[in-house]
């Protein structure tokens, strides 16, 4: 549920979250009563060794759990807190400053739109629009309005799960649909990973 | 016009981003070159190179690393790879298409202030290129040059990639520690510097990615050599990403101190089809926007110039818009991008961020006077320099300039859109220009 604490609208991420006042706070998971997959455990705690301080692993780590139940459930969220040591609410806090971690559940294929003004001045807010009313019902997309992807020479752009496709058309739209749902690659024709470095002695 | 590049040479050869091509070329001889000489005489080098940081402040960043204390304790270097900065896309085709440079930078950079651990902090959306990294410092460090006494010297250093989860306020240097350290990204106050006291409390220098990447280019250049590129005091070459209303948008390598006229136009190929340019953000969309006259066509591109000009060079992120675009849109974009991203934790920024935001959405609806502009121009004053990062400056500054070169242009929007809404005319501004009533108050940057 949401609970505005700014009713003016001014925006502190993560802070509309409500919380269940009538539960006592979540103390660190015991190990012994909270079941954690052995391959989860096993890549968590390989990103803590990596670290000086293991807390900076935790980051990650949500990303792991994230990936392993589709969004951070209040299961993954044990889990991660688990292995770190940490208190789930600590994770929560953290991973509600964070465009990228889902604290609801959503379709398992991200699409982020880039609609910030690069992408903008090129028609990204109506390849946003056409994506909402294409894939927006769809339960097996999440699609979402991004802040810069960092990709403005394709603009307007998307990342389909992490893969950078433009410049995008409407009719592109359909195509990313139908791609993920063949398996195939997305929009292989517009990946930018494909494209060579703008040089000054292009064929114009 | 220059077009020799040095980061951007060859950037398309096939497996550039493999060990077996990069070393063919001549990879990782710098490092072996740095471990021949003093940590000190390192640093003379990046200082003699005069080389700015890449990363939006333009920082020397020779004289960044002399501010790292000497002495044995645990001492960080981070490479913000957080490019986050709309508009900005150069880091990204860098660290994509050629990583060991980067890490050899950062091998580099470590040895000359004595650091054994570093963390490349890559923003999430990036989750491509950070795969690409880590493969590259898992073949540097089965190469020997990561790890423990690095091709046998006193030195070692351990490499980490870091991948965040999506945050722009994780560019500004603390919040990236405080995000690295696991954390929400809320900046911190400064004093004390990252370079006294950063990450884990340790001394730490934090460098944009095409900074460190000039490293081995300084040394394999020499200092003195490198500092005759570009103008006096903005030496060498820079990335510059083009993008918006232009024909070719890309990245580009030029030498600082080359025309805007020639970025654009020659470059960047000029206006879309049977249209003109309008203004553009010089650096970044956290730069004042320029309005495209002669004058700015012809001023040369480097840090001072722009600065001069009422700008800055910022990342090098140069986003241009033609008269088809109406600057009320572009502001509003620009404030929104900046609510949505601001943290929260200063008042100023969180409260003024969100408060431009709803007077641009209130000229967009038609429900605003001129006398919004005042009232934004006072926001956007109040908002400068109060709080602990730049994030509420990087608003103010381009929604300021943009009130201030095209005031005319959000005036005739203002009431076109309160007659076609059916508000009626604005209250008139009898007192404008004159001495009584309120005066605008944004002094030209």
């Amino acid at each position: 549920m949401e609970v505005k604490r700014y009713a003016h609208g001014s925006r502190v991420p993560g802070w509309d979250q409500s919380v269940d006042l009538s539960k006592d706070p979540a103390a660190v998971p015991d190990p012994a009563t909270t079941h954690v997959p052995e391959h989860v455990r096993a890549s968590i705690e390989v990103l803590m060794a990596r670290y000086p301080d293991t807390r900076s692993a935790a980051i990650p780590s949500l990303k792991i759990v994230q990936r392993e139940h589709g969004w951070l459930s209040p299961e993954a969220m044990e889990q991660a807190a688990c292995v770190l040591r940490l208190t789930p609410a600590y994770l929560i806090a953290v991973a509600s400053f964070y465009d990228m971690f889902e604290l609801a559940p959503k379709g398992a294929t991200d699409v982020y739109v880039c609609t910030n003004i690069s992408c903008s001045l090129l028609g990204g807010d109506e390849i946003y629009a056409h994506a909402k009313q294409i894939l927006g019902d769809d339960p097996n997309f999440n699609v979402r309005a991004f802040e810069c992807l960092g990709a403005c020479e394709i603009a307007p752009m998307a990342s389909v799960d992490g893969t950078y496709v433009g410049p995008l058309t409407r009719a592109d739209i359909e195509r990313i649909r139908d791609d993920v749902e063949a398996g195939r690659e997305v929009l292989e024709d517009k990946q930018l990973k494909r494209r060579p470095a703008a040089s000054k002695h292009w064929n114009r | 016009m220059n077009v020799d590049t040095t980061l951007f040479k060859d950037i398309d050869e096939p497996g550039l981003n493999t060990l077996d091509v990069y070393q063919r070329r001549g990879g990782y001889e710098m490092l072996r070159k740095a471990l021949t000489m003093e940590p000190n005489a390192v640093l003379d080098e990046m200082l003699a190179s005069g080389v700015r940081g890449r990363g939006g402040a333009g920082f020397a960043m020779g004289r960044k690393m002399s501010f790292i204390p000497k002495g044995t304790m645990e001492k960080y270097l981070v490479c913000n790879a957080d490019e986050s900065e709309p508009g900005t896309f150069k880091d990204r085709e860098l660290m994509q298409k050629n990583p060991h440079l980067l890490i050899e930078g950062i091998i580099i950079g470590a040895y000359c202030i004595g650091a054994t651990n570093a963390f490349i902090f890559i923003r999430g959306e990036y989750d491509y290129v950070a795969d690409i990294l880590d493969a590259a410092v898992a073949e540097a460090r089965a190469a020997g040059y990561i790890g423990e006494r690095i091709l046998g010297s006193d030195h070692s250093l351990n490499l980490v990639v870091h991948r965040g989860a999506g945050a722009y306020i994780c560019g500004e240097e603390t919040a990236l520690l405080d995000s690295l350290e696991g954390k929400r990204g809320n900046p911190r106050l400064k004093p004390p510097f990252p370079a006294v006291q950063g990450l884990y409390q340790g001394p730490t220098l934090i460098n944009n990615v095409e900074t460190l990447m000039n490293v081995p280019v300084v040394l394999r250049m020499g200092g003195a050599e490198y500092a005759k590129i570009g103008t006096e005091t903005s030496t060498g070459t820079k990335l510059i990403s083009i993008s918006g209303q232009i024909r070719y948008p890309g990245n580009y390598e030029i030498v600082l101190g080359t025309k805007v006229r020639d970025i654009l136009y020659d470059l960047g190929g000029g206006p879309l089809e049977g249209r003109k340019f309008k203004a553009f953000f010089p650096g970044g969309s956290s730069s004042p926007v320029l309005p495209l006259t002669e004058d700015v066509l012809d001023l040369s591109y480097d840090f001072d110039t722009i600065a001069k000009a009422g700008s800055m060079l910022g990342s090098g992120a140069i986003i241009v818009f033609d008269e088809t675009t109406s600057i009320v849109d572009v502001a509003y974009k620009t404030a929104h991008f900046y609510r949505h991203e601001s943290c929260g934790k200063c008042t100023p920024c969180r409260e003024g961020t969100n408060w431009t935001e709803k007077m641009l959405a209130r000229i967009r609806n038609g429900d605003a006077t001129p006398m919004d502009l005042d009232i934004m121009a006072t926001v956007c004053v109040q908002m400068t320099g109060t709080a602990l990062c730049v994030l509420a400056d990087a608003m103010a500054m381009p929604i300021g300039s943009m009130i201030k070169h095209f005031r005319d242009e959000f005036e005739a929007y203002i009431e076109a859109k309160r007659e076609e809404a059916g508000f009626g005319p604005a209250i008139p501004q009898v007192n404008r220009g004159a001495n009584a009533g309120p005066q605008p108050l944004l002094q030209p940057v």
